[in-house]
């Protein structure tokens, strides 16, 4: 070792990687940063003050925002607890209602393919549509209220359960399957005695992952009209009253870390 | 003959019976509580569906093709908000996943690392952008803000999953070489976890896709002001050159980023 070189550049120690892996990740590298620097222009271009500006202009409006008003907190409480309510019917409906897309969408149970195909693209479909997206058009369909919320949800969650769920059917062991079935077990018999016992931990604890992800949702429905806490959130932010958004913000932010902590005891007690 | 019948059925325990007991009352008061506290106006809601049906549903079928222009610089947006955001996330969620990683950083740095990123994850993305809106004001690139904050949270938690359960017989192999702690970075734990950390990075621009087409809703830029003025004016062919362009949209890039991911790992 005579020389200063670090053996990373050294030229004679091979490379563990051609040349042309290594001219084709620079060249991904530097197509993702162009698209980034691209990216970060076109966002920017209608900001005023540039980025300078809005670091300075963030904190005089974080200061706004402080101390929150937790004198509100009586009043929001109700509209809180309709929120967690939407979400908690909106799970169960959208848990009742995966089970017969799940299994006509796992091609384990599903035999008959062209089926199988149109339940999955329906699924897929579902899926691309964000949940505010939902929500407004669902909205605009039955006015403002709960109703449209809680539909939003269902559909949404709809989406997500019915995917993990087929693919929780798809991983289970087949010979008990095909067991029930050469012992003469019906559809529905081989799905009842066969399938739930597999499934039944699995799909309990999906069922309280989306329910997590239903209270997130539900929370921030509001906004468009849809009932919940977001409603009385979107009023106070119009009416630039900081102080009692920040409380509603950090009420929402204790109630969903909560949800959350009790949701994962429990799942983990259940797998 | 022989005599076929069932095994018999374990004996639950006192203790077991009166847990599911208590369960069982405990989710039955929750439904209580639930159907007691939520109240549908069922006449009003069934009126409005009556009236609206007839006008919302036809007209969201025949997409207003005119503002195909502007519905796909609005969709570009979108795409633009969720990649910046996703990629300083991607960038913002690796020191934070090795601080919250147990087998990297020390046992009391893990669980702080671990608290910030459930607590960064406890705000929903159009929560962060409210914030930003007010912060920055109403542009895309507070849009870019939140996505990035939100999806630190989440790409900070996989990350730390990932580094959690590399190979550690590696490293100790190289500390035992004497080699010091950058070089085992690099060498041990690095090649371990890259493609893993694309992937999830990837996974994550994806959701982002989703997340992104809804937040012009509160002002932050992208598809989802389009989406609030069409409602609010009503305009419902629109909505449904939207909606296409969002189905469209996100279903080329969850399938180019399956392929893609398929190719990494």
């Amino acid at each position: 070792m005579t020389k200063e070189k670090p053996s990373l550049t050294a030229d004679k120690t091979p490379s563990i990687y051609p040349a042309k892996t290594k001219m084709q990740v620079t060249l991904i590298f530097f197509v993702i940063i162009g698209i980034y620097l691209f990216s970060m222009y076109w966002t920017q271009r209608e900001m005023v003050g540039g980025i300078g500006g809005a670091l300075g202009n963030m904190y005089v409006v974080i200061e706004k925002f402080f101390p929150p008003n937790f004198a509100v907190l009586p009043a929001i409480w109700e509209p809180m607890a309709q929120t967690i309510q939407m979400a908690i019917l909106a799970t169960t409906v959208s848990a009742i209602l995966t089970v017969p897309l799940a299994l006509l969408s796992a091609q384990n149970v599903t035999t008959f393919k062209p089926l199988y195909y149109l339940t999955r693209t329906f699924l897929n479909i579902l899926r691309t549509i964000p949940d505010l997206v939902l929500a407004v058009l669902f909205v605009g369909l039955f006015g403002i209220g709960l109703f449209p919320g809680i539909l939003a949800l269902i559909v949404f969650s709809l989406g997500i359960l019915a995917k993990l769920i087929s693919e929780t059917i798809e991983s289970v062991d087949m010979n008990p399957m095909e067991a029930m079935r050469a012992s003469g077990g019906n559809t529905l018999q081989v799905i009842w005695y066969a399938l739930v016992p597999q499934v039944a931990p699995q799909f309990a604890s999906l069922v309280l992952y989306v329910f997590e992800i239903n209270i997130r949702a539900s929370v921030v429905l509001g906004l468009v009209g849809a009932g919940g806490i977001g409603l009385i959130l979107n009023q106070q932010l119009g009416f630039y009253n900081y102080p009692n958004a920040m409380a509603i913000i950090i009420l929402i932010f204790v109630v969903v870390i909560v949800i959350e902590f009790i949701s994962n005891k429990i799942r983990e007690a259940l797998l | 003959m022989e005599n076929y019948s069932l095994p018999p059925k374990p004996k639950n325990s006192l203790w077991k019976k009166i847990k599911t007991i208590v369960i069982t009352l405990l989710v039955i008061g929750l439904y209580v509580w639930t159907f007691t506290g939520i109240d549908i106006e069922w006449s009003r809601v069934i009126e409005r569906a009556l009236n609206n049906f007839q006008r919302v549903i036809p007209k969201l079928l025949s997409p207003d093709w005119s503002a195909t222009s502007e519905v796909a610089l609005a969709m570009l947006e979108t795409v633009f908000i969720a990649f910046a955001g996703s990629l300083m996330a991607a960038i913002l969620a690796v020191p934070i996943a090795f601080l919250a990683a147990n087998n990297m950083m020390g046992k009391y740095l893990s669980v702080i690392g671990k608290w910030i990123l459930s607590a960064v994850r406890a705000f929903p993305d159009i929560i962060l952008a409210i914030l930003f809106v007010v912060a920055v004001g109403p542009n895309a690139f507070a849009g870019v803000l939140a996505i990035a904050i939100g999806s630190t949270g989440m790409l900070g938690k996989m990350f730390s999953e990932i580094i959690e359960s590399i190979d550690m017989d590696i490293v100790e192999a190289m500390q035992a070489n004497g080699a010091n702690r950058i070089q085992i970075l690099f060498y041990a734990v690095m090649p371990q976890i890259i493609p893993e950390f694309l992937s999830y990075a990837i996974y994550r621009f994806e959701v982002d896709i989703r997340a992104s087409s809804i937040l012009g809703i509160v002002g932050a830029g992208g598809i989802g002001t389009m989406i609030i003025f069409a409602s609010n004016n009503r305009n419902w062919n629109e909505m449904g050159t939207i909606l296409l362009a969002i189905i469209i949209v996100v279903t080329i890039i969850d399938f180019a980023s399956a392929r893609i991911r398929r190719k990494i790992v």
